[in-house]
């Protein structure tokens, strides 16, 4: 059986979590613990190991999806993560932008583990009446016009479908012909 | 759907700078050290702005531009029942106090004083609201905020912010495809051409540094405002130089993505279409 792996990262609180159980067809592997610092403010857990979720094509080919801590002292988690990615998704929080700095370090840490590993950016919460609107958050990370930046609500199926496909459009643009 | 946030978080420059890309057209507001400043843009270029209790009245703009006298200034104040400062612009003129020009120059002067005030505040709370013009009878004088945000980076001083901001000196720079960007029509320094003459992919912005005699703080500053005008923009150099901005302590590894045949990446879409 063939595997594939899929890397949702982002800032802390982006929804990286939400965003692999909307779509995953098992229950997703999540370590979320309590939080126990400032952060707390934000939200009640955080992901301290990483999210695992699957989708299953044939009996002959999976899909996993792999979400990142959210937190930064698991920075060291990212690259063993991405090892072996066919691509990764930058899940920004469209409204705070407190994070955006984090999400562009995340950007070229990410890029840097494969230069040639394509990715897309979701601006997620687009639901909420602050969002910043995707093109505007393309501008704010500095995002080559060459990468895609869609809008996104993690909750919402139909948003992380097109999310997931929109990486495998770019995925399959850069593969030969068989 | 109006942008809201912290200067903390997203400052002047980087505000200004999304303003102009994305040519937007509202008022900007900034609420910070117990005032607050307004500013207005019609498709990316600043066009008016007021701070505060300063008043924004034209005869003040006039007076602090020393086109008027304080005397005059107070005179018209206190008799001229024109409220609107295009018709006492008007007045001015046809009376031979001032010429439309120095009326033009004293408003951008004005506007300029504002928003240089604005880069100096690292924290407060900020919305922009499209599509909001000032009112009828103001002034108004186009200003290319690219040019604004060069002398504004010009005047930002925090070391740290710019550390910050431009953290990796062995990226390399390349001018941005930009068809409506003439470097001719921006105004820059002597240090900033020097810098220019040197951009090439090819060269790190240390080596650039290097070249020029110029040291890490220089360097930094001349580029942040390229970067932020959109001159330029960071590239990876040619040949692969190691990026030390990245976490230390990690090795690097530019994989290549995992060789998988497109019937795969086909089953997968489908797949995905069906769920």
């Amino acid at each position: 059986m063939q595997t594939v792996k899929m890397v949702v990262t982002g800032p802390f609180s982006a929804g990286k979590t939400e965003f692999i159980r909307t779509i995953s067809e098992i229950d997703v592997v999540s370590t979320e613990r309590k939080i126990t610092d400032e952060t707390k403010s934000i939200k009640e857990e955080t992901t301290v190991a990483m999210d695992f979720g699957r989708i299953t094509v044939d009996e002959d080919l999976v899909l996993y999806l792999f979400g990142t801590p959210g937190q930064k002292r698991f920075d060291f988690m990212w690259e063993i993560l991405s090892e072996g990615m066919l691509g990764f998704i930058v899940l920004v929080d469209s409204v705070r932008p407190e994070t955006f700095r984090e999400a562009r370090r995340i950007l070229d840490v990410f890029s840097s583990y494969g230069a040639a590993t394509p990715y897309i950016v979701a601006a997620n919460k687009q639901d909420l009446p602050d969002a910043w609107p995707p093109e505007d958050l393309r501008i704010a990370l500095k995002i080559d016009r060459n990468v895609k930046v869609l809008p996104c609500v993690a909750t919402d199926k139909e948003s992380v479908k097109n999310v997931l496909l929109e990486l495998l459009y770019s995925i399959l643009e850069g593969t030969e012909e068989e | 759907m109006a942008l809201k946030g912290n200067l903390r978080d997203f400052s002047t420059t980087q505000l200004l700078n999304l303003i102009n890309l994305a040519r937007k057209t509202g008022a900007l507001t900034i609420e910070a050290q117990g005032t607050s400043a307004k500013l207005f843009f019609k498709e990316g270029k600043l066009i008016h702005a007021s701070l505060g209790d300063q008043d924004g009245h034209l005869a003040n703009m006039l007076l602090k531009a020393g086109k008027l006298s304080a005397e005059q200034t107070r005179a018209i104040q206190a008799h001229s029942e024109v409220d609107s400062d295009k018709e006492l612009g008007l007045l001015l003129i046809n009376a031979g106090y001032v010429t439309q020009n120095d009326i033009v120059q004293s408003v951008k002067a004005y506007i300029l004083d504002v928003v240089y005030t604005l880069f100096t505040w690292v924290e407060g709370l900020f919305y922009f609201e499209p599509n909001i013009l000032p009112s009828e009878d103001k002034i108004t004088v186009p200003i290319n905020l690219e040019n604004v945000i060069m002398e504004g980076s010009r005047r930002l001083k925090e070391w740290e912010r710019l550390q910050d901001e431009l953290p990796d000196l062995n990226r390399a720079l390349r001018f941005t495809d930009r068809p409506d960007t003439k470097l001719r029509d921006i105004n820059l320094s002597v240090e900033e051409w020097r810098v220019i003459s040197f951009i090439n992919p090819r060269n790190t912005i240390k080596q650039i540094a290097q070249s020029n005699n110029m040291d890490d703080f220089q360097i930094r500053k001349i580029v942040y405002g390229m970067l932020q005008a959109g001159l330029v923009e960071l590239v990876t150099p040619e040949g692969g130089e190691a990026k030390p901005g990245m976490p230390p302590g990690r090795p690097r590894t530019a994989a290549p993505p995992p060789a998988v045949k497109r019937g795969v990446i086909l089953r997968l879409i489908d797949r995905i279409k069906k769920i």
